[in-house]
C-alpha cells in the first residue's frame, strides 16, 4: 500500500495541468470538482497509509522514482521519504486543502480567474507534497521553490491591483533572502557528508560531536530559510502584506501549509539541530522575539485578516521556541492544532468579508452573529481554540510549549511567552467581540446585503471547527491519564534528539498551575471583552484620531516596514540609481558608443581618400608593391 | 653570334616599350607595342621555346594587337586628344616606376639565389621541351582540368564583352 | 646550337630585361591618361612576367613554366576581350576614354 504513496502528489499535478491548460474552456463547475477530487484522491490515499503506521507494521519507506542528477560522484535521485513525520504534513496539507479547495468553489464563486485560481491551488498543493515528502533536501528544495511561486501568484492574484502586486514581490524578495540561506545550506551539507539525502546526512551527522562548527553553520543557513518561510524575525513583513491575496490562500497557505514548511524542515532535521545546542538557542530567541512581537502588533490592528496574520507570525514564533528547546514533537503538535484553528478563523474571516461585501475593516462591522449564526460558531470555537480555553485544540498544543520553557533561563522565557498568551487572548477576542457583538456599523447597503454564506462555506467551516475541538486530543498532557498519542507515533523520527536531550518534564503542580492560572485569566479577558465591546459598544479610534503615542507607534506596527525601506531599500536604490548614472551611462555606454564613434569618425575621414581617380590607385598601389619589396629586402 | 642577338632583341624590345609609353598618338603606341611581342617572340625562340614564340605571334601580334588597333579606330582615338599630365605628376611616376625597378633587382641581387646553369649542365637536361609534342603532353597530361577550366574563363569572357557591347535597350 | 648560346647568357640578364620592361609598362600606367594605353602597358607588363617565366622553364628544363605562359596567354586574351568591351562602353557613355574623368566611384 505504500508503494502507492508516489501517487499522492500526482494528482494535484494531474489536476494542474488540466486546469492550466483548459483554462477557460472548462466550465467552473467542472474545475472545482477537478480540483477538490484531485486533492481529495491524495487525501484518500494518505488516510490508506496511515493504519500501517499506527500499528507499527509499516516502517519509514523512501520510494525511488528515478535518478535526477548523476554526474561525477554526485547522485541525487528523485524520491519520496515516507515516514511518521512526511505522512503527517501529507494529512494535514491535503486534509486541510480540500477542505479549502470545497470553501473556494463557494467563495470564489464569483471571480473571472476561478479556474486560474484552483489550477494556481492545485500547482500549491502538489509543490507543498513534493517538499514534505522528498526524500533529500535538493527535492525538499524544488517544493519549497515551488511554494514561494505559488505563493507569489496567489497573493498577487488580482493582478490588476498595483497594490497587490507589490505585496506578491514583497513576499517573493522576502522568501528569496531566506531561500539563499537554505541553498547554502545545502550546499554546506553536501560539501561536508558528500549526500543530501536524508538518510545518509543525518547518519553521517552522528559521527560528529555536539556543538561541531560546521553542523553549527548548516543548522543556521537552514534557519535562515526557515525565517524566510517561516515569517519570522526580522523576515516576517511579508507575511501581513501577504494578506492581499483571496481568503482562502490565506488560510492555506499563509497560515496552515507553507508558513509551517520552516517548522516542517527544522523537525526533519532534528538531528543536526539537536548537535548544533548554539543554533537551537538562536532559534529559541528569534522563535520568542517574533511570538512577542508579533502579538504586540495584533493587539491595534483594525483589519480582521490583518490581525489574524501577526496572530499567525506569532503562532509560528510558539513553534520555532518549541523547536528551539527541542521540544519537536511540541512543534509539530502546534503545527497540527493550528493548521485546523487558524484555517478556520481565516475562513471565517473569508465569511464575514464576503458577507460584508468585500470589508476587512472590523470597526465597520459588528453584531453579525444575529446574521451569520454558523460563522458565528465556528470563529468562537477558532478563537477559544487559539486563545489556549480547555478543551479545544490550542489548549493542549500551547500548554505543552508552555510547559516545555518552565526551567531555563530562570522562567523569563516561560513569562514571556505566557505573557504573550495573553495578548493573543486579548487580541483575539477583541477581533471577535468586535465583529460579532455591539451593533452593525457599516453601511445601509452593506446590512442589507449582509447573508450567511452557502453550503460549500460553512461545511468546511464546520468540519475545521470539529477538528478544532477534538485536535487537542492527539496530545493529552501526562497528568490527564492519557498517553501522549502523537508522541508516540512521532517518536522515530526524534528518537536520537530525545536520547540526546531528555525533553523536561515539568511537575504535575506545575502543568495544574499552569491549566488553572490560564483558565482563570481568560475567563477574565472574556469577561473584559463581553464588558467592553458588548455592553459599552466601544470602538477601536479611527485612523485620524490622536492616541497616545506607544499605542500609534504598534498600530503602525513599529515602522518596521519604513524602518526597512529607510536602511536597506532606499541605500539599494540609491547604490542602483548611482551605478545607473555613472557605470552604465557613463563607462558602459561611453565605452560602447564610443567605440561606433571612432568607427564612423575613422570612416569620415579615411572615405576621402578614395578619391575615384584611377591614377592615383595606381600610384599607391605601386608604393605599395615598393614598400613590401623593401621591406622585404632589408628586413627579411 | 647569338649572344648579340639576345642584345639586340632585348635592346629593341625596351626601345619599344618605351616608345609604347611615350608615343602620343595611340595608333603609334600600338604599332610600337607589335614590335615589343615580335622582339619577345624573338626572345622565346633564343630560349628554344618555339611553339610558345608561334603561338605568341598568333595571339598577341595578331590577334589582340588587331582588337587593340580594331578599337583605337572605331573610336576615332587616332588624334592627340589626350590632355597632358602635369610634369609634376610625371616626374613622380618615372621616380615610382624607377624606384620600382631598382627594388626589384635590388631584391634579387638581395636574395642572390644563384639558378644560373645549375640544370643546364647536368645529363638529364633536356633541350626539347619547347617543343609542341612535349608541351602537349604536359598541357594534356598534367594541366588537363586547368586547361578544360580555362575554355570556360573563355565562354564567360565571351559572354561578358558580348554583353557589355550591346547597345542597352532596356 | 641554342643551347650553347643560351649558356653564354646568364639568366640575370633575363631578369633585367623582364625587370626593366615591366617597370616601363608600370610606368606607362602612371603617366598616361588614355585607357588604352594603360591597357597597353598591362599587356606590357604581362608580357615581361611570360618571358621570365619561359626563360626560367628553359633554364630548369621544366615545361610547366611553359604551360603557364599559355594559361596567362589565355588570361590575358579573355582580359583584353572584356576590358575593350568595357572602354567601347565609357566612351560611349562619356565621349573620352581620359580616365580622369572617370572618378564617379568617390566616396
Amino acid at each position: 500500500m505504500i508503494q502507492n504513496a508516489w501517487l499522492i502528489p500526482i494528482f494535484p499535478l494531474i489536476g494542474f495541468i488540466i486546469l492550466g491548460l483548459g483554462n477557460n474552456k472548462i466550465s467552473k463547475t467542472l474545475a472545482g470538482i477537478i480540483a477538490s477530487c484531485a486533492v481529495l484522491a491524495s487525501f484518500i490515499i494518505g488516510i490508506s497509509i496511515l493504519p500501517g503506521f499506527l500499528n507499527g507494521e509499516t516502517k519509514a519507506t523512501t520510494i525511488n522514482l528515478f535518478d535526477w542528477i548523476n554526474a561525477g560522484a554526485m547522485h541525487i535521485s528523485f524520491s519520496f521519504l515516507i515516514d511518521q513525520l512526511s505522512l503527517l504534513m501529507i494529512l494535514i496539507i491535503t486534509g486541510v486543502g480540500f477542505l479549502i479547495h470545497i470553501y473556494s468553489i463557494g467563495y470564489m464563486h464569483d471571480d473571472e480567474g476561478f479556474n486560474r485560481f484552483f489550477a494556481y491551488l492545485n500547482l500549491f498543493v502538489f509543490s507543498m507534497l513534493l517538499l514534505v515528502m522528498g526524500s533529500n533536501y535538493v527535492i525538499m528544495f524544488i517544493g519549497w521553490e515551488g511554494v514561494g511561486l505559488c505563493s507569489y501568484l496567489l497573493i498577487g492574484f488580482w493582478f490588476k491591483n498595483q497594490d497587490y502586486n507589490d505585496a506578491a514581490k514583497k513576499a517573493f524578495i522576502m522568501n528569496r533572502i531566506g531561500d539563499l540561506g537554505f541553498l547554502l545550506g545545502i550546499f554546506l551539507i553536501y560539501q561536508t557528508f558528500h549526500s543530501v539525502s536524508f538518510a545518509e546526512v543525518f547518519e553521517g551527522a552522528k559521527g560528529f560531536s555536539s556543538g561541531d562548527t560546521i553542523i553549527v553553520a548548516i543548522t543556521l543557513l537552514l534557519f535562515v530559510g526557515a525565517m524566510g518561510k517561516s515569517a519570522q524575525l526580522p523576515l516576517y513583513t511579508w507575511l501581513p502584506d501577504a494578506m492581499a491575496g483571496p481568503t482562502p490562500v490565506s488560510a492555506l497557505i499563509h497560515a496552515a501549509t507553507m508558513v509551517t514548511a520552516g517548522i516542517y524542515m527544522i523537525a526533519r532535521s532534528n538531528i543536526l539541530y539537536t548537535l548544533a545546542p548554539m543554533t537551537q538557542t538562536v532559534v529559541l530567541f528569534v522563535g520568542l522575539a517574533t511570538a512577542f512581537f508579533a502579538a504586540t502588533i495584533g493587539l491595534f490592528q483594525n483589519d480582521i485578516k490583518k490581525v489574524l496574520a501577526y496572530s499567525t507570525v506569532s503562532q509560528l514564533g510558539y513553534m520555532f521556541v518549541a523547536l528551539g528547546v527541542g521540544g519537536y514533537t511540541s512543534a509539530m503538535f502546534h503545527l497540527t492544532t493550528h493548521a485546523f484553528f487558524k484555517a478556520l478563523l481565516f475562513l471565517g474571516a473569508g465569511s464575514v468579508i464576503h458577507a460584508m461585501s468585500g470589508e476587512q475593516d472590523i470597526r465597520k462591522m459588528g453584531g453579525l452573529r444575529k446574521y451569520l449564526p454558523i460563522t458565528f460558531m465556528t470563529f468562537l470555537i477558532g478563537t477559544l481554540a487559539i486563545s489556549g480555553v480547555p478543551p479545544f485544540a490550542g489548549f493542549f498544543s500551547k500548554d505543552e510549549i508552555l510547559a516545555l520553557t518552565i526551567g531555563p533561563y530562570a522562567n523569563a522565557i516561560f513569562i514571556i511567552l505566557s505573557f504573550t498568551s495573553v495578548m493573543t487572548a486579548l487580541y483575539m477576542f477583541r477581533l471577535f467581540f468586535l465583529t460579532f457583538y455591539g451593533t452593525f456599523r457599516g453601511t445601509d447597503a452593506q446590512q442589507h446585503h449582509l447573508h450567511e454564506s452557502p453550503k460549500t462555506i460553512t461545511i468546511p467551516l464546520m468540519v475545521l471547527a470539529l477538528l478544532s475541538t477534538v485536535g487537542g486530543f492527539l496530545g493529552m498532557p501526562a497528568i490527564m491519564g492519557k498517553t501522549h498519542f502523537l508522541n508516540n507515533y512521532l517518536a522515530p523520527i526524534f528518537d536520537f534528539s530525545n536520547i540526546k536531550n531528555e525533553p523536561v518534564h515539568p511537575s504535575e503542580f506545575a502543568e495544574y498551575a499552569i491549566i488553572i492560572v490560564a483558565v482563570v485569566v481568560l475567563l477574565g479577558i472574556i469577561l473584559w471583552g463581553l464588558n467592553r465591546y458588548n455592553k459599552n459598544q466601544s470602538v477601536p479610534p479611527a485612523d485620524d484620531v490622536k492616541v497616545s503615542p506607544i499605542r500609534n507607534l504598534i498600530y503602525h506596527k513599529y515602522y518596521i516596514d519604513e524602518i526597512y525601506d529607510a536602511i536597506i531599500i532606499k541605500p539599494l536604490n540609491g547604490f542602483g540609481r548611482m551605478f545607473n548614472k555613472v557605470l552604465e551611462n557613463e563607462i558602459i555606454d561611453g565605452m560602447v558608443n564610443g567605440i561606433g564613434k571612432t568607427v564612423i569618425w575613422s570612416g569620415k575621414t579615411l572615405r576621402l581618400v578614395q578619391t575615384g581617380a584611377i591614377g592615383f590607385y595606381i600610384f599607391a598601389m605601386v608604393a605599395g608593391i615598393i614598400l613590401i619589396l623593401l621591406y622585404n629586402l632589408f628586413m627579411v | 653570334m647569338a649572344p648579340y642577338f639576345f642584345y639586340f632583341l632585348a635592346f629593341l624590345s625596351i626601345l619599344s616599350a618605351l616608345m609604347v609609353v611615350f608615343s602620343k598618338n595611340p595608333v603609334y603606341s600600338v604599332l610600337y607595342l607589335v614590335i615589343t611581342f615580335f622582339s619577345i617572340a624573338g626572345q622565346y625562340i633564343l630560349l628554344n621555346a618555339q611553339f610558345l614564340a608561334a603561338v605568341h605571334v598568333i595571339v598577341y601580334a595578331g590577334a589582340i594587337m588587331v582588337l587593340f588597333l580594331f578599337v583605337v579606330m572605331l573610336l576615332n582615338l587616332n588624334k592627340e586628344l589626350e590632355p597632358h599630365k602635369s610634369s609634376l605628376l610625371k616626374l613622380s611616376g618615372v621616380i615610382a616606376a624607377g624606384l620600382l625597378l631598382v627594388t626589384i633587382v635590388g631584391s634579387y641581387r638581395g636574395a642572390a639565389v644563384q639558378v644560373v646553369g645549375s640544370a643546364m649542365d647536368t645529363p638529364t637536361y633536356d633541350n626539347q621541351i619547347g617543343l609542341v609534342k612535349n608541351l602537349g603532353k604536359v598541357l594534356f597530361g598534367d594541366f588537363l582540368l586547368p586547361f578544360e577550366i580555362s575554355s570556360v574563363l573563355f565562354l564567360s569572357a565571351m559572354v561578358g564583352a558580348v554583353m557589355l557591347g550591346k547597345k542597352d535597350k532596356v | 646550337m641554342l643551347t650553347q648560346t643560351l649558356k653564354t647568357i646568364p639568366i640575370e640578364h633575363y631578369i633585367y630585361l623582364s625587370s626593366i620592361l615591366f617597370a616601363i609598362g608600370v610606368l606607362g600606367v602612371l603617366i598616361r591618361r588614355n585607357a588604352i594605353i594603360i591597357f597597353m602597358s598591362i599587356e606590357l607588363m604581362l608580357n615581361a612576367v611570360t618571358l621570365l617565366l619561359a626563360a626560367f622553364s628553359t633554364y630548369r628544363s621544366d615545361a610547366a613554366g611553359q604551360v603557364f605562359v599559355f594559361f596567362i596567354m589565355v588570361v590575358a586574351a579573355a582580359e583584353v576581350a572584356v576590358g575593350l568591351a568595357i572602354i567601347v562602353m565609357i566612351f560611349r557613355n562619356i565621349k573620352s576614354i581620359d580616365i580622369n574623368l572617370l572618378n564617379k566611384l568617390k566616396w
